[in-house]
């Protein structure tokens, strides 16, 4: 479909994902829960943190640094994976492909329609607790504020990428469930879900940097409480869109391969 | 409207023996198998046929309407349709077309079929006004108002068929793939679809594509049929000349007031089925005059039919007489309708 088409079927396709994402309310609330993670590691962080400060962070930066974590990941998470995975197996994804819009637009729209549902129901509860808990420590700097909801669609965006990028491999390995898991695993950890990456050893904090888990949720929670100042935002906003584009380009590659053995075995 | 020419479609599969060392075996070697699902068939199809095309199971059916739909690429051959090569999926192509697949569906699980419908209007850009006339008349003949406004996990399989349906036309397509449409479903849900199926292409002159078990979708839809059997063609005519070069005969039907004399029946012809009420013979078509003659003079006949044999037993002999003997109408010999 062209670009126009697409846009005009925009509107329409979010309402629609809107509306499915309310029907698995069940679900919604399900994954809400099991977002919970950054609430778990607020109150673990807090402990440690009674005695002295870890690194530069005391009490009320860790309080601020998981709440806003919690926000985060409910505004950037994507599980467009199981889905595809599902309409590979089924064989449905032919079904898809009959339509004149490119099927991987239509994941994102249903994706990104789920947002709101998820933020209805967790946004205000974490966002009022964060801003009377720790409300000072939030940055009030309107340059981070812009650079963080930059920060927040490319950190969408890498998530949803990531989904369709393992996702597409199930069109040539036949379930790449398995491989979301690793990548899941491996996520968490760097990504300073679990622990801030600035408190990793500084070796390991270069490799950490040169991998995509950072920008996906580190970062946004990096600029809502005021971590860095502009120059070094901006360095990051730039690595972070640069992984963007690369994970663009890997689901473009594997897409299309993906799609000439679906067409050469069928689905 | 659609021409295929040495259609080829084969597959490498991956074949191992059952048990634990074949699956470890096949961790560091894997054999393949060449599955010849289409080999080499020729047909074409004008603008507002309607035909069946029949085979058994992994006959290559469903691969032969993927690879017209443009979902599976051809090993070779040449295939067009209305203009298209249908493996680009060209998106004038895709408008053209529909694809019902009687084991999957479009609908949106969660959802009234009624957003499906919408969304199919703003994925394929079609202008309100003109959609909400095509819903009305579809509606209208489904005789699905009620339907199209509860969950589609709430609907009964007829439904969730006839809706399928009505989602799959709200673009209007010219032309119709139609994998086993009725499967599934009751005798007047089935009869219902068909009316449906017939009045859509007698109205918009589209082009019908059907695959079907079910032998009275074919009988009553399709005036041309096309035999594929192990991925050639057996048989591309109309359903009569199928029916009498494969079944010369006919069968007399005759209804008795009261039970005949023992043995008389079966000295009019073979008996495929006798009881007091109720007989059936099988006698060559020249034979059909001079029988029903001898039935109504020398047996109490109280009524009588002539009538082909059912088109399950024709395909069935078919298709037998095909894997056991090679013995079968010679492929592309009928004239199509």
């Amino acid at each position: 479909m062209n670009v126009r088409g697409t846009l005009r079927a925009l509107p329409t396709l979010l309402r629609i994902g809107f509306a499915e994402a309310l029907a698995y309310r069940t679900e919604m609330l399900v994954w809400i829960l099991s977002t919970t993670m950054p609430l778990v590691m607020l109150a673990l962080w807090h402990a440690v943190a009674r005695e002295a400060p870890v690194g530069r962070l005391g009490q009320a930066d860790l309080v601020a640094y998981f709440l806003a974590m919690f926000v985060v990941r409910q505004l950037t998470g994507s599980w467009s994976v199981w889905l595809i995975n599902m309409e590979v197996r089924e064989g449905t994804l032919a079904l898809r492909l009959l339509r004149p819009i490119h099927p991987l637009v239509s994941y994102a729209a249903s994706s990104f329609a789920e947002i709101p549902v998820r933020g209805l129901l967790a946004i205000p509860l974490a966002g009022v607790a964060l801003v009377v808990l720790a409300g000072d420590r939030l940055t009030r700097d309107p340059a981070l504020w812009a650079m963080w909801a930059v920060s927040i669609l490319g950190g969408w965006l890498i998530t949803l990428l990531v989904n369709f990028a393992i996702g597409c491999l199930a069109l040539l390995i036949e379930s790449s469930t398995k491989i979301m898991d690793v990548w899941l695993a491996a996520y968490f950890v760097f990504s300073g879900y679990l622990v801030p990456v600035e408190l990793f050893p500084p070796w390991l904090r270069g490799v950490v940097d040169a991998m995509p888990f950072r920008y996906q949720l580190g970062l946004p929670v990096e600029l809502m409480t005021g971590a860095h100042d502009h120059a070094t935002a901006l360095a990051l906003l730039g690595r972070q869109w640069g992984m963007v584009l690369v994970s663009l380009l890997l689901v473009a590659v594997i897409w299309r391969r993906g799609l000439r053995r679906f067409a050469a075995y069928g689905g | 409207m659609i021409s295929v020419r040495g259609l080829r479609k084969h597959y490498e599969v991956h074949q191992r023996a059952p048990g634990l060392r074949a699956a470890l075996g096949s961790l560091f070697k894997r054999t393949y198998k060449t599955v010849r699902a289409v080999d080499g068939i020729d047909f074409t199809i004008a603008a507002g046929e309607r035909v069946g095309f029949l085979g058994p199971n992994g006959a290559g059916k469903t691969t032969t309407l993927k690879v017209l739909a443009g979902l599976l690429h051809p090993t070779s051959g040449e295939v067009r349709v209305d203009g298209h090569e249908p493996r680009r999926r060209e998106e004038s192509f895709l408008r053209k077309i529909t694809l019902v697949l009687g084991q999957k569906q479009q609908l949106l699980w969660d959802l009234p079929p009624s957003e499906t419908f919408e969304l199919n209007r703003a994925v394929y850009g079609v202008e309100r006004g003109a959609f909400e006339r095509q819903m009305k008349e579809i509606v209208e003949i489904l005789d699905i108002g009620d339907v199209i406004k509860r969950p589609t996990r709430q609907l009964s399989l007829g439904e969730r068929m006839k809706c399928e349906l009505c989602a799959a036309l709200v673009h209007g397509p010219k032309l119709l793939f139609l994998d086993e449409p009725t499967i599934g479903l009751d005798v007047g849900m089935q009869a219902a679809l068909r009316d449906f199926i017939r009045r859509y292409n007698e109205q918009h002159g589209a082009t019908i594509l059907l695959t079907s078990h079910n032998m009275a979708d074919v009988s009553s839809l399709c005036p041309r049929v096309i035999l594929i059997d192990r991925g050639t063609l057996a048989f591309d005519g109309s359903l009569e000349d199928l029916v009498r070069r494969t079944r010369p005969e006919k069968r007399v039907v005759l209804r008795f007031s009261s039970p005949p004399p023992a043995g008389t029946v079966a000295e009019l012809g073979t008996v495929v089925k006798q009881d007091d009420a109720s007989a059936v013979l099988q006698v060559p078509q020249s034979d059909v005059s001079r029988v029903v003659a001898r039935a109504l003079g020398a047996l109490p006949v109280h009524d009588l039919d002539v009538v082909d044999p059912p088109l399950e037993e024709i395909m069935a002999d078919v298709f037998g007489r095909r894997a056991s003997s090679r013995e079968l109408p010679e492929p592309g010999t009928g004239e199509p309708s």
